[in-house]
Parts: structure tokens; sequence; C-alpha cells
């Protein structure tokens, strides 16, 4: 198969790009932990309330002293719907739906989190800065999607 | 001329297609038009019908129905051109196709407009729809397979009495097209018919959400290659011929479509990037592949500018540049095909954004993606077809493309690309800034979200001004499609309308290329690796199922 010397170079190129684009994205995900929101474990989407943490959603400080809120979505809100945490701390997102797909999307922030039925959700975020962060859900779920939103308050210590 | 018109009896066929397709064109871009007004408050539905509907139908009839009755319309005349025409059995297959994807069509229209189905095109599972619609999507899969057979029985036929032989470009490709195509198809038959249809009947009770979505998305993304590649064979073999130049590399041509069956499938999870149930191994390892189908598309587009430049010059264009203003500018033909591979440059890099494994925490579900969604399929791929259709429609009803007609499809490519650039630019800044998609109202009562209209492009107004200008165009294109085809002076032997196909040398063209077991064998080789273990993994640490849910 003949190739031109000028398509040699361009594909050479674009391979190589493509090399340095996937090394700094491989590189970023598995040695700085930057990986998308993610989770093993599921749950019985019929008794969310009935399963460990969701029988307590609200936040938690855990023993090293970081924070965990556990939330649980459902046409058209999330529980709980009041969420304070301080600034500066490594918080974890921990959630689920009680019905449909929904997301957890803090706004200004990379938590971006898809919430699946049976399934639990994860991300870990630290909040550098003080304030009111709004909260949306950015999957359909039905005729009220789009007031499906809530606040957290970011707060000093 | 005269010998390169197909028969009227497959002329008929294309064209039916091709009213299919403009008529759920006209309906989705005023449902299109309706959006951009709900949103900003500046219209109220009546109370039988409801935003996420006209979503729903906005979706469905451009991005599947539209897309499909016209890339077969493409397909029966190429193949009819380059293969000879339809043997009556051929032809029946695909007449027969063609209604089963209709009925398809319609028994999901019904069940959208009845408010049945207010699920939007992805249908995500446990919201629940009509179990008819179901139905109706798994009939619309199987009437573009029935068409799809039909035609490579059609290519084996002609394969046989060409022994040795390679086939023309074009069937070619369009065989590639619908190998590409039945593979990706896999993946929504299965959830289709053993996941959804039993649940939505209530012969099952639960239903697996993950594994739905991941089938789902094994299909999705295939999806936008089986609207990009028609589009990219009229680049490949069509756009040459009108500027009067050849195909750059026949070879190189063959393998980039090769390479876009390999690499097009096994990449789901990107659109999954974000949630639970799939280790990050996996995620990242479809990205990887993801990434692989740049090279084609850097193959293509190397292809592309090679022969502009080679055929500027030929035409005494000199210098680095001088060779683009030789370029047949007034050709309408060759013009709004070459905005629209203008609009898959930034296309293609948001593409690659998104794909980008953490970065697309960022833009996930964001209007960011709504805004990349039309300036791919919405205009790389809408504007090819229309750069088709003023020439595909009046070489099958035998009227001619009158000046005047193409002075208003100048008209409509320009407001199109006006409209798309407005719209699309609006949608991507918004998104940057996190506004979600698929809301029918924008009205968060929160400092972060009443900053997101302030910009100078991010405003309430440049989405609907956009949207407005857009559907003008739509109307104006409708208008040209009923001349073209009806009402059009009829061409006679001097002002016969041809089908454009390039010479493309292939002499210098492996046959191994051509070797059809091969490629879908290292197709299914690539995604058994991709999806084994986690699909199996979904399967047997699956959670009780979904019930089911209207929350509409």
């Amino acid at each position: 198969m003949h190739l031109h010397k000028y398509e040699k170079i361009w594909l050479g190129f674009g391979v190589f790009a493509l090399i340095v684009f996937l090394s700094v994205v491989g590189v970023s995900a598995f040695h700085q932990g930057h990986t998308p929101s993610g989770g093993h474990m599921t749950i019985d989407p019929e008794n969310v309330r009935g399963t460990a943490p969701f029988d307590e959603p609200g936040v938690h400080q855990r023993e090293d002293g970081s924070y965990e809120v556990v939330i649980i979505a459902k046409a058209f809100g999330y529980e709980p719907s009041e969420i304070q945490v301080p600034v500066g701390e490594e918080v974890t997102f921990t959630v689920t739906s009680e019905d449909v797909v929904h997301s957890f999307s803090i706004v200004e922030t990379n938590v971006n989190m898809m919430v699946v039925p049976g399934q639990v959700n994860h991300k870990t975020h630290t909040f550098s800065e003080e304030g009111s962060y709004l909260i949306v859900c950015n999957e359909y779920c039905g005729s009220g999607h789009h007031f499906m939103s809530t606040e957290i308050e970011v707060i000093g210590q | 001329m005269k010998d390169a018109m197909i028969s009227v009896k497959d002329r008929k066929l294309a064209l039916t297609n091709i009213g299919v397709a403009y008529a759920a064109f006209l309906i989705g871009t005023l449902c299109g038009l309706l959006q951009v007004f709900i949103r900003n408050d500046a219209l109220t539905l009546p109370g039988w019908l409801d935003y996420y509907q006209v979503l729903t139908a906005h979706g469905l009839l451009l991005a599947i129905v539209f897309t499909t009755f016209f890339i077969f319309a493409f397909f029966h005349s190429g193949i009819s051109r380059t293969l000879g025409d339809f043997s009556p059995k051929v032809r029946g297959w695909n007449w027969a196709g063609f209604w089963v994807t209709l009925i398809g069509t319609m028994l999901v229209v019904v069940m959208i407009v009845a408010g049945q189905a207010s699920v939007l095109y992805t249908f995500y599972a446990p919201l629940q729809a009509h179990g008819l619609f179901y139905v109706g999507l798994a009939l619309f899969v199987i009437g573009t397979w029935i068409q799809g057979f039909a035609l490579i029985a059609h290519y084996l036929k002609w394969k046989k009495q060409h022994k040795g032989e390679l086939s023309p470009l074009f069937a070619f490709m369009t065989i590639a097209t619908i190998i590409l195509w039945v593979i990706a198809c896999l993946g929504v038959v299965a959830t289709v018919l053993f996941q959804f249809i039993p649940w939505a009947f209530g012969w099952t009770n639960g239903i697996n959400v993950e594994l739905s979505r991941s089938l789902f998305w094994y299909f999705g993304h295939p999806l936008v290659y089986f609207w990009l590649l028609p589009a990219y064979m009229a680049w490949y073999v069509v756009v040459p011929k009108i500027i009067g130049g050849r195909v750059f590399s026949d070879s190189l041509a063959r393998l980039s479509f090769v390479l876009f069956i390999l690499f097009s499938i096994p990449v789901g999870f990107h659109h999954q990037l974000t949630e639970p149930g799939i280790a990050s191994f996996w995620k990242f390892l479809q990205t990887v592949l993801t990434f692989m189908v740049i090279i084609p598309s850097l193959m293509t587009a190397f292809s592309m500018f090679a022969t502009f430049e080679m055929r500027g010059r030929e035409l005494g264009g000199r210098g680095l540049f001088g060779w683009v203003s030789k370029l047949p500018w007034k050709d309408v033909r060759f013009t709004s095909i070459f905005i629209a591979m203008l609009f898959f440059i930034p296309g293609g890099a948001g593409g690659i954004i998104n794909a980008s494994f953490q970065m697309n925490e960022v833009i996930h579900n964001t209007l960011w993606v709504v805004g990349h969604f039309h300036i791919t399929v919405g205009t790389p791929v809408a504007m090819t077809f229309f750069g088709l259709t003023f020439w595909l429609v009046p070489y099958l009803s035998g009227r001619r493309f009158t000046k005047s007609l193409q002075r208003m499809a100048f008209l409509q490519i320009a407001t199109w690309s006006v409209g798309m650039l407005l719209m699309s630019t609006a949608q991507h800044l918004l998104g940057l800034l996190g506004a979600p998609r698929r809301t029918a109202y924008t009205g968060y009562q929160h400092d972060s979200a009443l900053a997101w209209f302030d910009g100078v492009l991010s405003n309430h107004v440049t989405m609907a001004v956009g949207g407005s200008i857009l559907f003008l165009s739509a109307i104006l294109l409708i208008y040209i499609v009923v001349q073209l085809w009806w009402l059009a002076p009829k061409s006679d032997e001097n002002s016969y309308v041809t089908f454009p196909i390039a010479t493309s040398d292939t002499s210098a063209t492996p046959a191994f290329l051509e070797n059809w077991k091969l490629w879908i064998g290292i197709a299914i080789v690539l995604i058994a690796v991709a999806y084994t273990i986690p699909l199996s993994d979904m399967i047997q640490h699956a959670p009780p199922g979904s019930g089911r849910f209207q929350t509409w």
C-alpha cells in the first residue's frame, strides 16, 4: 500500500499526539488518582433505606477525619435536602437512586456523578472555597427533571 | 450521460426513502424550534403536549429517522448506480425492509404523541415506556437489517460475476457501513428483546439497569459512525468528482473504513465514564480504543485536502494557498459539503475532549454535549446530506436544479451554518459553566445559574435566535426538495443531473482490504476483549432488578 511522504508525516504526527494525549490521561488517572466517579457496590433498589449507609442519609465524619456525605436521589430531589461540609477537607459523596437514573452534579466542581438504581457511586472532592454550591440533576428523570436541584453549603472551620 | 441513469424502479425506492426522511426532518426541526422557546419561557405548550415529548420526538426523528432513511436512499441509488440495477428479488426485499422500518417508526411516533414514551431517544431504564414503543424500535432495526442484507446480496452477486476484482469504492464503503451497523445493533437488539420488552409487558419484574445502559452504548457509539460513514462516502467518492478531481488514494480510503469497523464499536464505555458498576480499568481501555478512530479521521482529513489542493493546482492555483481560490465555490454541491467538513474540525476536537476519561466529568450531560452533537451529526453529517439532496433528488426525479434553486440552496446552507454556529457556541459555553442538558426550563434560583446567562454568547437570546434561523433554513430546504421532486422543469438530454462518482485507481489496492471475514473477525475479537469481562461482571453481580417507573 502506497503512502505519500506528506501523509506519513501527518499520520506520524497524529499518532505521536495520540500517544502523548493518552499518556497524560493515563498518568493523571492511575498515578495521580484522577479517575471519574465510580463504584462496585450494588444495592437492592427497592430497599435503599434499609441498607447501610443509606439508612442514615447525611454528613458523617469518618474515623480518619475525612467526611462522607450519603445521599439518596429520587424523583425529583435529594435526601438530605440540606448539606453542610467544611472547606479544605476531603469529602466523599456516596449516592444511589430509589427510582430512576439521575445525576448528582455540583456546578463549578468536577463532581459530576451518574446515579444509577441498583448501584452505589462514589466521588471524593475537596472544596477549596467557602460558599453555596448549586447541585443539579443533569440526567433526564421525568417531568420534574428541571426542578431537581439542591445546594451544598461549604463552611469555614 | 443516459447510461449512468439507474432504473425507474430503483429510483422510486430511493425517492420514497428520501420522502420519509424529509417528513421526519420537518417535524423534528419544528420540535427543535419549540424547545428553544419553551426553555426561555417564551412559549407555553398546550396541556396535552409536554416538553419532554417534544424533546423525545426531536431526537428520534432527526438523529434516527431522518438519517437512516436518507442513508438508505443514498445506498440504494449509489449501489444501483455502481453495481447495476437491482433484481426484482433484491428490490422486493428492500421494499419489505423499508415498510418494516416505516411501521416501526410509526409505532414509536404514535407512542410518543400518545404521551406513552417520554423517555427520550436513549430510553434509559427504569423509565418505562409502553411496550409497543420498544416493539417499534425492534421493528425499526429489523427493517434496516432486511434492507442491509438485500444490499449485501446484490453485492455478493456482483462479486460472483466479477471474480478477483475489487468492488467499486462506493459499494465497498456501503458494505462496510452495513457491517458496522449490523454488529452495532446487536447490543440494542439484545437489550430491547431480552430486557425491555419482557419487562415493559410485565412478563418479568425487574430490569438490570446498568447492563441495559451498557448494551445501549455498545450500540450508541457506532450509531454515530453509521451517520458519519455515509457522509464520509460523499466526501471520498462524490466530492472529488464534483470538483473535477479523483480519489486521492483508493487503498487509504478503504483502509480508513476498515479501521472504523474495528474501532467504533468496542468503545461505548466512554459514554458511561462517570457511572458506577464499571471498573476504571475497562473505562480506560475503551478510552484508548476510542482514541484509535482519530487515525482514520486524520487520514480522511488528509485525503480531502490533498484532493482539493491537487485539483486547485491543476486549475492553475499557485503559491502555498493559491489553489484554494480555484476551487468551484459557486457550486453549492461542493460548498455545502466543504462547510460541513469545516464544522467537523471543532466537532471532532470536542469529541476527543468528551472521551478523555477524567475530562469527561467537566462536560458530561451538560449543554456542551448538546452543542457537540449539533456540530457533528447536526452539521457535518446533516449538511453533507443536504449537499447530496441538491443533486440526488433531481437525479432521481428527472428534473433540473435550476439557477434560482441553486441560489436558494446557498441561502439555505448559509442560514444553517449561521444558526448552528450561534446555537452550538452558546450551548458549548453554557455547558462549560455547568448548565445541564435536557431541561425544560433554565431558571435555577442560584447565583451560579443566574450567571450562566450573562455572557455575550451564553445568554438566553443566542440559542433562541440560532434555533429560529435553523428552522427557517429547514423550511427553505423542504421547499427546495419539493421543487426538485415535483415542480422544477424536467431535464432533457443536455441538462441531465448526474450521480457524481469519482474515478478511483485500484491498481495499488491490496485485495486483503476486501477480506470481510478477516475484518469482522478482528472486530469481534476487539469487542470480546473490551466487553466480555465487564458485562459478565454486571450479570453475575447484578443487583435485584428495578421496577417500572413512569415519572412524566
